[in-house]
This record gives structure tokens, C-alpha cells and sequence, in this order.
């Protein structure tokens, strides 16, 4: 067993006991602070910015014609570690204008957000770009039921991302115009 | 050895090994059963060949003779050279021959494939997103494992029709059709009814129906099952469920006595679609149409789900004890069923015998189409026979049943599922109390005083015997309804509370040890478990003088005496 060693405490130098200097140091961290850029927020008035590559809420978006891009092909619900998707997939009516090339679209769409581990697998997985995990990265509810996320809520997040597909538009064209026969 | 065995074999040289395989085959089925995948599109091995869609090219040598002399031509080494065919053949349109070469792996094998896989999907609109097919689709499949991986098409793509209704039950994606032929093929070679047809040339070949004529037989939805890519669709099943989601079950249809083989695929407990599954000596890879609808009985309005007592909804077991209540000392009848599985008749025999009661049977008739439909309209009549429930050919009537009603000889009825008034019984006679085991509600449920809820056959496990005297056992497929049990369950509580020395276990196994006792019983010595998956051929001989009513039909001819009955 190690031997205790008492050690003798140094005794006080006068500028010690008075405290003055530390004081001084103190102010001065405090007094320099003051000057300096802010770096708190007021959350939640005020809000950081999220860099781009941030994964939040998963969302569902529409294509710049404001059309539905996801079809229900269900990968997502299939890749997606949690079990948090659920898909009811249905189709598109014939006659519906603009989206007649595309038949089918999810009738329900559910994200349950106590599941969801935001991994991202859903938005790489996506072979239509429908769904991206955004900026939103705080949810609450009172309720377990509020904590999914259902289609209109799943778009009223999403809104409309650029697309430089266009797919629909040129099936349309493609369908117009044609190969000659 | 055996001559047999010995001509009806040949050795073949498959990518440089020797190999036996039965003679008379063509090439795609003998490097198969030797585990090499020929890939093929067209070809279908209980349809003719075509040989259309070219995907199953392989090289193709045999042994070299001299043509003047007849001798074999050997190299430096002695052996006898293979003269190979400078192009490549087709596996499925080319049988084996002794000492044939093939070779499936080489460059110009793979290059073929590759370049059919290429015009093959030049037209094709990469759907896989909204296709129903994708998941079990050859073209992906093949595409992955043969294609070249990147596309050199830059044109414009041919746009084709996206949703022709074919019939009632089928949808056409004309775009996805790769042109194999296969439906048209099974309409004209199984269904005999000859609706579709190509029109127009080249890369406008599009799949159409005869005009004024539609895809309605009652086996158009087996095209879907054939079609290699997504352009025959189910109207039912599209866009309902991708299939990875499906776990799919063996069991056995119970539209007919035909009982055709088939794959039940659920998801998380519901059923979504019925598919026919291979039995070579039963239903071939077919089924009808009716037969896949089944699954919506599961969950139809008219379910019995709970039990009840008077009209008062009670639990099962407070049901069941007030069924042996009302049983016992009495002189009781029961109605079978040729729906129930063999196992149930047995016990439904056995709780007979216990309790000395009088047994009647009815029988479910229709058209018989020949193929698939036969016109005893139940899986199991011959089950009955076989456990000895029954040793008559049963009608659709039961004139015995409304005699005894009238002359008051019983005094309780068990009836299984059957609807008395469809039997020649008027209901207003019926002033016994009753005991209905079904699983839907029908006009005799209504009356019944007890009513106790049973499980489809996709909820429960058992076993048919088929109009082939062909044992067929079914699996659970997905859970019954909360609270509801297997009919055996039922009827084992039954004959245990009837009787006081009765020890009758519910497990299948034990039932079977039971029944496959009797050394003069067709089912001696078979133990559920170990029935294969294409069944067991009973011997029915006993029973060849009844008055069957199956037609001959796909793999079944009735008996001489029956014919002429």
C-alpha cells in the first residue's frame, strides 16, 4: 500500500488575499465577450441554418408543374430500417389531365416520425426523387397519432423541389409526337 | 441393368462436363436439371415451342463423321472431334442427342445474350417503379444477370397502348410486351379459345384481341402468371401490393374436386392474391379464375366472428359447452360437409359413432368445363368416403334429412357450413334445436340455436382428397380471426364433452395415427407431415362403382362404369 504523503499548502501572497487580480481577469474575459459576434439564438424565435446536406424530417415533394412525383413503388417502405413508411398504394384515373402517363400513386402515406431513425435509405432508395429528408428537424405532438405524418401533412412539408427530370412531360411528348409507324 | 432406365438416358457434354440426362428433352430442361440456368423468355414447358424470343442461344457441337465413309474423325490425340455450329442455337427448340456438346458460358453465348437483352429493351419504358411484375420480373431478372448494364439507345422510344382491357380480368401494357407469345399460345393450346393475336410488324408488334372478340375464358388470368414481363396484368391485383412484400404459401384450392395446387401470398395476416403452383399431375401450372377469388371469403361481410347462443354473442368455449349441453341424450343429426378436410370428417365420423347419430351429406354440383372445373363443386368428397362419414355418393338434396325432421327421429342437428334451405329442406320444419359449425352466416345460421364460427381452409391446416383419389395436405396460410379455432378444436371439444371415456387429442399428427391405422383404409401408413408437396395417389378402387360426376378433364378420366352410369 502506497505511503500518504501530507503536502503543506503555501501560504497567501497579499495580492492573493485581496482578489483584485482575479477579478480583473474575470472582467476582462467578460468585458472582451461583450464586443465580440453573438453566438447563442434565441430558439425557437430565432433559428440556425441548416446546412444542406442536414437529414431532417423525411418529406414527400412535387415537381415544378406542382404534379405528385411519387408513384407508391413502395421501395421506400421496403428499404426502410425502422419500419416507419406505410404506403397504400392506388392508382391514377385515365382521364386525369397531365399525369395520364403515369397511372399509379399512393392513395395513403404514412411516416410515423417515433419510428423513423432518419437514416435516409428512403431518399436514396427513391427511383422517382419524391422523397428528401429536409431542413425540419423538430417535431412534437401531444399524441402518439399526431407523431405520423400523413400524405397532405408529408407534401405540406415538402413543397416543390427543382427537377431536371421532367419525365412526365416528355412520355407526353414522346406519346404526341411519336416514331413514326 | 435395366433396359428401362438405361435407353431412356443420355450423356451429353455440358460446358465440358459429361452429363445424363433423360432422352427426348430439349436443351433449356437439360442443363437445368444439372443446375446451369439457359435463360428464355418464350419458352414454357407445358406449352409448344416457339422459339421467338431467342434468349436461350447456346453453342451447339456433336461428334464428327466423315460424311463419305460414316467414320468418326479423331484429332492428333485419338478422340473424336466436335464439329461445332458456327452460330449459336436455340436450347429450347433443339433436343439432346447422345454425345451432343453444348456450351453456355462462351463469349459468343454471352454476346448473344447480351445483344438480345439489348434489342429487347430498346422499346421497353423502364416502368419497374409502377410495375406490378417487378420483383418477379425475367426481364429485370435476365437484364441484371445477362445484360450488358448500360444502355447505347439514345431514339425515341415507341410509345404503345398503356392500359387496354383486355377482358374483365386482364389489363395490357402493350408497351412492356416483349412479344414471347406465350399467352397466345395458352389460349389456343389449354383454353381452346382463341382471342389473341399480334398486329402490325417489326417494332410496332403489338398484342392484341380478335376483333369483337374479349380475353373472358375462365382462365385469362394464367396468361398474367405466364407473361415473362409486366404487360399482362391483373386487374384485381394491380397496383394493390408489390410482391417482395408477399410471403407466399403452398396450399390447395377449394373451388372443385380438381384441386388445383396454389400459392397463397399474404402480407402481415391479409391475403392479396391466389397463384396456381406446379403439381405435373394435377393442375399442371394453371388454375381457373373463380378459383383465385376464394381469398375474398376471408374477409367478406357475411363472416361468422363471433359465437353466439340465442342470438347472444358469447365466447367460444361458454359456445361450446352449451352445444354438448343441448347434445347430450339426444338423438342427434349431423350434416356433413365435402368441404371439410379429411381430418374433420374423420372426427366429425368419430362423434358420430359416439353419440349414434344419424349422418347425411350433400353434395355441391355445377358445369364441368373439362380442364380445371369439375363438376363436383367441392374439395372433398371422396375425404368423405375415404374416413367412412359417408359410403354413398352424396345428392344436392337431402330428402333423408326432411323425413327424419318429419318424423321427429331426431331431436338435435349438427350441421357444418351447409345451408338446409338449399338442400330441399323447408326451415320451417326445423324445430330442433341446431349446432351450425361455418364460417359464414347463411339462412340455416340464423336459425341455428348455437352458432359456433370455424376458419377457412386459408386460416387452418388439413388435407383434400381430390377427384384423382390424390391426397393434397394444405398449410396455414395466415391467422384466423381473434378468438376463432380450427374446426378440429371444435369438434375434438365436442366428442370430449359428449363422452366421458373420450381422450381425443386435436393435433394433427395423433388424428393421423389414428386413421392411417387401418390396414384396409387407402391412407394406411401415411403421416401428415411426410405427405410431399404434390400429394399422394390414394387407391380408390373400392369406391369404383359410384356415381362420380367429373367429365374427363386435364389429368383426369373418369372410370369406364361411371361413364356409362
Amino acid at each position: 500500500m502506497a505511503k500518504t504523503v501530507v503536502l503543506q499548502r503555501k501560504p497567501l501572497s497579499l495580492s492573493e488575499r485581496t482578489y483584485l487580480p482575479q477579478i480583473v481577469t474575470g472582467l476582462k474575459t467578460t468585458f472582451s465577450n461583450m464586443f465580440k459576434e453573438k453566438v447563442t439564438l434565441q430558439y425557437p424565435e430565432e433559428k440556425p441554418s441548416i446546412p444542406k446536406n442536414f437529414r431532417g424530417v423525411p418529406t414527400l415533394v412535387k415537381d415544378p408543374n406542382g404534379r405528385e412525383k411519387c408513384v407508391s413503388c413502395q421501395l421506400c417502405e421496403f428499404v426502410c430500417p425502422p419500419k416507419a413508411i406505410r404506403i397504400t398504394p392506388g392508382s391514377v384515373p385515365e382521364d386525369e389531365e397531365d399525369r395520364e402517363h403515369v397511372e399509379k400513386a399512393p392513395q395513403e402515406f404514412e411516416i410515423n416520425m417515433l419510428r423513423c431513425i432518419y437514416c435516409g435509405y428512403c431518399q436514396e432508395v427513391c427511383p422517382e426523387e419524391a422523397i428528401f429528408l429536409q431542413d425540419e428537424y423538430s417535431t412534437s405532438g401531444y399524441s402518439r397519432e399526431e407523431m405520423i405524418n400523413n400524405k397532405a401533412k408529408l407534401y405540406e412539408l415538402g413543397g416543390t423541389l427543382p427537377d431536371q427530370h421532367y419525365k412526365w412531360d416528355k412520355k407526353k411528348i414522346a406519346e404526341e409526337e411519336g416514331n413514326a409507324h | 441393368m435395366s433396359t428401362n432406365g438405361k435407353s431412356s438416358m443420355v450423356t451429353i457434354n455440358l460446358d465440358g462436363n459429361d452429363v445424363e440426362v433423360p432422352a427426348g428433352i430439349n436443351l433449356v430442361e437439360a442443363a437445368g436439371i444439372h443446375g446451369t440456368e439457359v435463360p428464355h423468355y418464350c419458352y414454357h414447358p407445358q406449352l409448344s415451342v416457339a422459339g421467338n424470343c431467342r434468349m436461350c442461344l447456346v453453342e451447339m457441337g456433336t461428334p464428327m463423321r466423315d460424311r463419305a465413309t460414316g467414320e468418326a474423325v479423331l484429332d492428333e490425340n485419338g478422340v473424336q472431334k466436335i464439329g461445332w455450329i458456327p452460330k449459336p442455337i436455340i436450347g429450347c427448340g433443339t433436343n439432346v442427342s447422345p454425345g451432343m456438346h453444348i456450351k453456355t458460358k462462351s463469349p459468343m453465348v454471352t454476346d448473344s445474350r447480351e445483344g438480345i437483352m439489348e434489342f429487347l429493351l430498346v422499346n421497353h419504358p423502364l416502368d419497374c417503379p409502377i410495375c406490378d411484375q417487378a420483383g418477379e420480373c425475367r426481364l429485370q431478372e435476365f437484364a441484371t444477370d445477362y445484360g450488358r448494364g448500360y444502355s447505347r439507345y439514345v431514339e425515341r422510344k415507341n410509345v404503345k397502348p398503356k392500359r387496354t382491357k383486355l377482358g374483365p380480368r386482364v389489363t395490357l401494357d402493350d408497351e412492356r410486351c416483349i412479344l414471347c407469345s406465350r399467352c397466345i399460345r395458352f389460349c389456343q393450346e389449354v383454353v381452346d379459345d382463341d382471342v389473341l393475336g399480334f398486329v402490325d410488324r417489326g417494332s410496332f408488334s403489338t398484342l392484341t384481341c380478335f376483333p369483337g372478340k374479349e380475353l373472358s375464358n375462365n382462365y385469362s388470368l394464367n396468361t398474367v402468371d405466364l407473361c415473362p414481363v409486366g404487360a399482362l396484368t391483373s386487374t384485381d391485383f394491380r397496383f394493390k401490393m408489390r410482391v417482395w412484400f408477399l410471403k407466399e404459401s403452398p396450399s390447395v384450392c377449394t373451388e372443385s374436386s380438381a384441386g388445383s395446387n396454389i400459392l397463397v401470398s399474404s402480407r402481415e395476416g391479409e391475403i392479396h392474391r391466389i397463384t396456381p403452383r406446379r403439381n405435373d399431375s394435377v393442375n399442371d401450372s394453371w388454375m381457373t379464375d373463380s378459383g383465385r377469388e376464394l381469398y375474398k371469403q376471408v374477409k367478406s361481410d357475411n363472416r361468422l366472428l363471433s359465437a353466439s347462443v340465442s342470438g347472444n354473442s358469447l365466447n367460444l368455449s361458454e359456445a361450446i359447452s352449451s352445444a354438448i349441453d343441448l347434445l347430450k341424450g339426444k338423438n342427434v343429426g349431423i350434416v356433413g360437409s365435402c368441404r371439410s378436410s379429411v381430418e374433420e370428417q374423420y372426427l366429425l365420423n368419430k362423434l358420430s359413432k359416439n353419440l349414434k347419430a344419424k349422418k347425411f351429406l350433400r353434395g355441391h354440383f355445377g358445369d364441368d368445363d373439362g380442364i380445371l372445373l369439375s363438376a363436383d363443386r367441392s374439395p372433398n368428397l371422396r375425404g368423405n368416403l375415404v374416413t367412412g362419414f359417408s359410403n354413398k355418393y352424396p345428392s344436392d338434396v337431402l330428402p333423408e334429412l326432411a323425413q327424419a325432421l318429419e318424423k321427429k327421429q331426431i331431436d338435435a342437428l349438427i350441421v357444418v357450413g351447409e345451408e338446409l334451405s338449399e338442400s330441399g329442406v323447408d326451415l320451417d320444419d326445423v324445430n330442433i334445436p341446431v349446432i351450425f359449425l361455418g364460417t359464414h352466416q347463411n339462412k340455416t345460421s340464423e336459425l341455428s340455436t348455437v352458432v359456433i364460427p370455424t376458419l377457412t381452409s386459408f386460416e387452418k391446416s388439413g388435407s383434400f382428397i381430390n377427384r384423382n383419389f390424390r391426397l393434397q395436405s394444405f398449410k396455414q396460410s395466415v391467422p384466423g380471426p381473434a378468438g376463432l379455432l380450427p374446426d378440429l378444436h371444435i369438434i375434438v371439444s365436442l366428442i370430449n364433452g359428449l363422452s366421458e371415456d373420450a381422450d381425443q387429442s386435436s393435433d394433427l399428427a395423433s388424428i393421423w395415427k389414428q386413421m392411417s391405422k387401418s390396414t384396409t383404409n387407402p391412407l394406411h401408413g401415411i403421416v401428415y407431415s411426410k405427405i410431399p408437396g404434390d400429394g399422394i395417389q390414394l387407391d380408390g378402387a373400392k369406391w369404383d362403382s359410384l356415381p362420380f360426376v367429373e367429365k374427363k378433364a386435364l389429368h383426369f378420366s373418369p372410370l369406364k362404369q361411371t361413364q356409362s352410369a
